[in-house]
């Protein structure tokens, strides 16, 4: 049986180790290993070596193929004093990393020398670290990519049948500001999909309803809530409060041209979404990068072509799967990973439970986004057209 | 004979029916014999974007674009339901 001591010391011999000074040449060096911090969180959090990778000693086993997959990577292991990261070179050392160093006298002698020190501005609250817990494990979204999603804004087309999964889900993630406009109030026959909404809050403007719901989902999200309908008038000045993604789950035609002008000429991606009866659609219209709604569809239909969910009627789960495939393409856009359904339109059959992708292509003769375009301001539709709104 | 898929917002004008069968190898002739079966799907098909083999028509070669036996046919009207 050996002493804390005694064990450090036989586990010390076992290990290669480096000082500060030869750390620091490593450091500058070309190829330079990778720096693992193994403290605990709040002592990273006061300031660590800058682009060192953190995994705590007690998760070290199970997280460290995640980050350094190589292991034939160099890896100087480091915690404040050199104690800690003594027992984690040995540990990484028998899972097969061939080339692990011990920083000697830890972060405190590097500090001590006047090393270079990143303190991270404005981290995670404790109460969000343990929120977002699951979004932190994931490596593609981890603690930048929730600092990011808690500084996003996300505008909303509407808090019905689409909107509703969308900005629950969105509120969930952590979305720091959610944008809601819609012009309505909650109506009893909106109940059977509109799960923001409730049988207390029948009568209600549904932004309020929305507002209430959210907040008490997550206190972290900031609603900005716009009760009015989305006109040529309003549009500059919503637009003008600044939105990352804009998600279209409004129910009529006349909005859903006037978001897709407003976002090409803003250069904010769309998320669109339609459902009808057991059927719906979702893409990423991203302004320039892809097609647009009108290389898709260049003008409105006529209003007896084009029927709502209010007099077609609707499935009420379908939008449930459509909103939240929204949120999906939301997240991913506002966080810059995975692959956006940009160019891609992705049909929803609920009666069969199949899904179909079609190419969708940017027209170079596209009246808004092509190379010559023939619309250049807003058109309110409503004037020619009028559907029954649902 | 190919598959063509109705979208649920031109059923009303197929008697319900999700899928038809047309005859010809061609969309044009497809859709002419579509039409022939159900007028009432003239005016709206010009409002709807065609698919072959998961891709746009007019990024092909549009009404010509050749239809084999194997493939669906998709029409995709817009949808305004949200």
């Amino acid at each position: 049986m050996s002493s804390y001591r005694e064990f450090l010391q036989e586990t010390r011999e076992q290990i290669d180790e480096v000082d500060a000074g030869r750390a620091r040449e490593l450091y500058d060096g070309t190829d330079a290993p990778v720096f693992l911090d193994v403290r605990e969180r709040e002592e990273w959090d006061e300031g660590h070596i800058p682009g060192a990778v953190h995994i705590p000693r007690g998760w070290l086993e199970s997280r460290i193929e995640q980050t350094v997959p190589d292991r034939t990577r160099p890896i100087v292991a480091y915690c404040a004093a050199g104690n800690r990261s003594t027992f984690a070179a040995k540990t990484l050392e028998e899972l097969g990393y061939q080339d692990v160093v011990n920083l000697a006298g830890g972060i405190n002698d590097w500090k001590r020398r006047g090393y270079p020190l990143e303190v991270p501005k404005g981290g995670l609250e404790p109460e969000q670290r343990t929120r977002y817990s699951r979004h932190l494990l994931i490596p593609e979204v981890g603690e930048e990519g929730q600092l990011k999603l808690l500084q996003s804004r996300i505008l909303l087309i509407g808090a019905g049948g689409l909107g509703s999964p969308a900005a629950l889900y969105l509120a969930a993630a952590g979305v720091g500001t959610l944008g809601i406009i819609d012009a309505d109030v909650v109506d009893e026959t909106n109940l059977q999909r509109q799960i923001l909404h409730s049988t207390a809050s029948l009568s209600e403007p549904k932004v309020e309803s929305a507002a209430r719901t959210i907040h008490a989902l997550n206190p972290d999200v900031e609603v900005k809530a716009y009760q009015e309908q989305l006109t040529s008038e309003n549009v500059e000045r919503i637009l003008s409060d600044g939105w990352d993604v804009i998600v279209d789950g409004a129910d009529n035609f006349p909005t859903r041209y006037l978001v897709n002008d407003a976002a090409v000429w803003h250069d904010i991606p769309l998320v669109h979404g339609s459902i009808f009866r057991f059927e719906g659609q979702a893409t990423v219209f991203k302004p320039h990068q892809g097609p647009c709604y009108r290389c898709l569809f260049p003008n409105p239909p006529p209003p007896e072509f084009a029927p709502s969910c209010a007099e077609g009627g609707v499935l009420g789960v379908l939008p449930g799967v459509i909103g939240s495939l929204q949120a999906n393409e939301a997240i991913k856009l506002a966080l810059g990973v995975g692959e956006p359904l940009i160019g891609r339109l992705l049909m929803f059959d609920a009666l069969t439970t199949t899904f179909t992708e079609v190419a969708l292509r940017r027209d170079p003769d596209c009246p808004v986004c092509g190379e010559s375009p023939t619309i250049t301001e807003y058109i309110d539709y409503v004037e020619f057209c009028n559907p029954v709104r649902a | 004979m190919s598959v063509i898929r109705i979208p649920p917002t031109l059923r009303d004008q197929t008697g319900g029916e999700r899928e038809v069968l047309a005859e010809g190898g061609t969309v044009r002739d497809l859709l002419d014999d579509l039409i022939g079966r159900f007028p009432g799907l003239r005016e709206q098909l010009d409002y709807a974007n065609v698919y072959v083999g998961g891709e746009d028509i007019r990024t092909r070669e549009g009404y010509e674009t050749p239809v084999a036996e194997s493939d669906t046919v998709i029409l995709l009207p817009a949808m305004a339901g949200g």
